[in-house]
């Protein structure tokens, strides 16, 4: 009897622990909004959203988050065109044409990738990129959405071919087979039957980089050139959301609209991230094969 | 005599075979090309600032001369209390998940807060950090607010891991323990646990590499400009490698003189990260090659 009262006191707490998890989440949405929702007395949320203008620092402040977003999604947009392709690449090769020796190589090399620190690459992107494409192009700074976008793209390669290639090696073996016995070649059968009985997990994997390229912070903020005007080209500098939390907040002052708004700003970012997460787990789990059986 | 159509296309279609392969081949070593140049320069450039004096001395005349000592201590620091929060937290996690929840509502809910977690950026992290630790808990900017900003941020990473090492352990371990009149929590505790520790050290040793890394999540919540001395206490701000770089490259008095200081600095970083994350790897790598069951 005592045995079995320890066995559930042990499973209680054991639930009580994995649900920190869950509590931390909660804790940062409810700390989001009571730090963010405050700058809604001074802006409507469709001014926030939507409006043209950023200048948290002017008198009077004008609070319009509409640029960042803008660049936020100019810079992942850019970013996943660049990094889609070879993200999908690298993962077809390791999946279904790199020899053994090879692939285990390239898998340490992506890990090697997937890890190194943001603020590396962003310093990457200042000291080599910037000079190399302010001279290629004759612009006025090499700190632009374009530069961004290449650095972003170096880091989103990783996400989407890890993932990818677990969704190439889910496809069972008999799809394939069954593709050879009649006849088709090796090239044939990976773009008629193994990427489009593995697209889901494909299409999560990209959905998945790009909810990181959003969220990507030390990168835009360093090369991503700074300006809270709305880009016209890709040459432009322009501020993502994240790099304007990041680098205005150390200035704005505590409780003041500006440190309200800059949490509005996390809001969004939140949302849109999570939106994206969820969409793409919505995709892998709808969508996906279980096996032969399932045809 | 016209040619066989049946071979023509034959041919074209071992054409686009061909082509298809040499295009994965291209994007391959266009990637990996990528990866040395970036190591490569950061190694090329930054290999001549480092010396025993770089690494053991703080900076020196406003931060253009001197080393990076507080900023690798502030660092180990900062990991290592992560580690501390999120590795606890993230084993019980995973036990709970695969050894005694059952399906439903609850582990529904579980599996779908840790997949958010996991993609919450790492800037909102830091404005978390900052709410919550920082100015709510009253910790101010300090290695705790900073360390447990971090924990949260390595927690998914670490259940995942620790998760995968339980599942790992043959069912046979756990049966003939309890076949031996053993309690639930003795066979996870004596007999699971040990045998899914090597897989839960790798876990680990990633969140160490990611948290070393982050930048942005103690931007507000620990990282400090300069220090000259060395913390003394949990409530102190420190100095942070991930963050020194930034300082150095974005906001120094004179960037283009201490460009060597930055080199050296990101290499110390890179490699530090590096290091750690292949150390991970080689350790799955010869675990898997010495299991025997």
């Amino acid at each position: 009897m005592k045995r079995q009262a320890i066995e559930r006191i042990i499973h209680g707490l054991l639930a009580a622990v994995a649900f920190t998890a869950v509590a931390i989440l909660a804790m940062i949405v409810l700390f989001l909004f009571r730090e963010g929702l405050p700058v809604f007395r001074e802006v409507s949320v469709w001014g926030f959203l939507f409006g043209h203008e950023w200048y948290p620092t002017y008198d009077p402040p004008s609070y319009g988050i509409w640029p960042l977003i803008v660049a936020s999604v100019a810079v992942t947009t850019l970013s996943c065109l660049i990094a889609v392709p070879f993200g999908i690449l690298f993962a077809v090769y390791v999946a279904e044409a790199a020899p053994p020796a090879v692939k285990g190589v390239l898998k340490a090399v992506m890990e090697l990738l997937a890890g190194l620190p943001s603020v590396v690459l962003g310093f990457f992107g200042m000291v080599v990129i910037a000079p190399l494409l302010q001279e290629t192009f004759d612009l006025p700074t090499g700190l632009n959405i374009a530069n961004a976008s290449l650095i972003l793209s170096i880091m989103a390669v990783p996400t989407i071919a890890s993932i990818s290639e677990d969704a190439l090696y889910a496809v069972p073996r008999e799809f394939k087979e069954a593709s050879y016995a009649l006849g088709a070649t090796r090239y044939e059968t990976i773009v008629r039957v193994v990427i489009p009985a593995a697209l889901s997990g494909i299409s999560a994997a990209v959905i998945l980089g790009m909810s990181r390229a959003i969220g990507e912070t030390m990168v835009v903020l360093m090369v991503a050139g700074g300006a809270a005007a709305l880009p016209t080209s890709i040459f432009d500098p322009a501020r993502p959301m994240t790099a304007s939390i990041a680098a205005e907040m150390g200035e704005a002052p505590y409780k003041s609209g500006h440190y309200h708004a800059l949490f509005a700003t996390g809001i969004v970012l939140f949302f849109l991230t999570l939106a994206f997460n969820l969409v793409a787990d919505y995709i892998s789990h709808r969508f996906k094969e279980v096996g032969s059986a399932t045809l | 005599m016209t040619a066989d159509p049946f071979r023509i296309t034959l041919r074209r279609r071992y054409r686009s075979e061909r082509i298809f392969f040499l295009t994965l081949r291209l994007a391959v070593l266009l990637i990996g090309l990528v990866m040395l140049a970036i190591f490569g320069y950061i190694f090329a450039n930054g290999y001549r600032a480092i010396s025993w004096e770089f690494l053991t001395t703080p900076p020196s005349d406003s931060m253009t001369k001197g080393g990076i000592m507080p900023a690798i201590v502030g660092t180990f620091y900062l990991t290592v209390g992560a580690v501390a929060f999120a590795l606890p937290i993230g084993v019980a996690c995973a036990v709970y998940l695969t050894e005694y929840a059952r399906q439903g509502t609850f582990v529904r809910l579980l599996r779908i807060g840790i997949n958010c977690l996991a993609g919450v950026p790492s800037v909102v992290f830091g404005l978390f950090g900052l709410g919550f630790f920082v100015v709510f808990l009253k910790f101010g900017s300090s290695i705790l607010s900073g360390a447990l900003t971090l924990g949260a941020l390595i927690l998914p990473t670490i259940i995942t891991a620790a998760e995968e090492a339980i599942k790992a352990v043959p069912q046979t371990f756990r049966e003939a323990s309890l076949a031996l009149g053993v309690s639930k929590w003795r066979t996870v505790s004596r007999i699971v646990l040990p045998t899914a520790l090597p897989g839960i050290l790798t876990g680990s040793i990633l969140g160490i590499g990611r948290a070393a890394g982050e930048t942005a999540p103690i931007m507000f919540t620990a990282a400090a400009f300069f220090t000259a001395r060395l913390p003394s206490s949990i409530f102190d701000e420190v100095m942070a490698l991930p963050y020194h770089v930034y300082v150095l490259a974005t906001a120094g008095t004179a960037i283009e003189e201490t460009r060597p200081l930055q080199y050296g600095t990101v290499l110390v970083l890179a490699a530090l990260v590096a290091g750690i994350n292949l150390f991970a790897v080689l350790i799955r790598g010869y675990m898997r090659r010495g299991k025997r069951w």
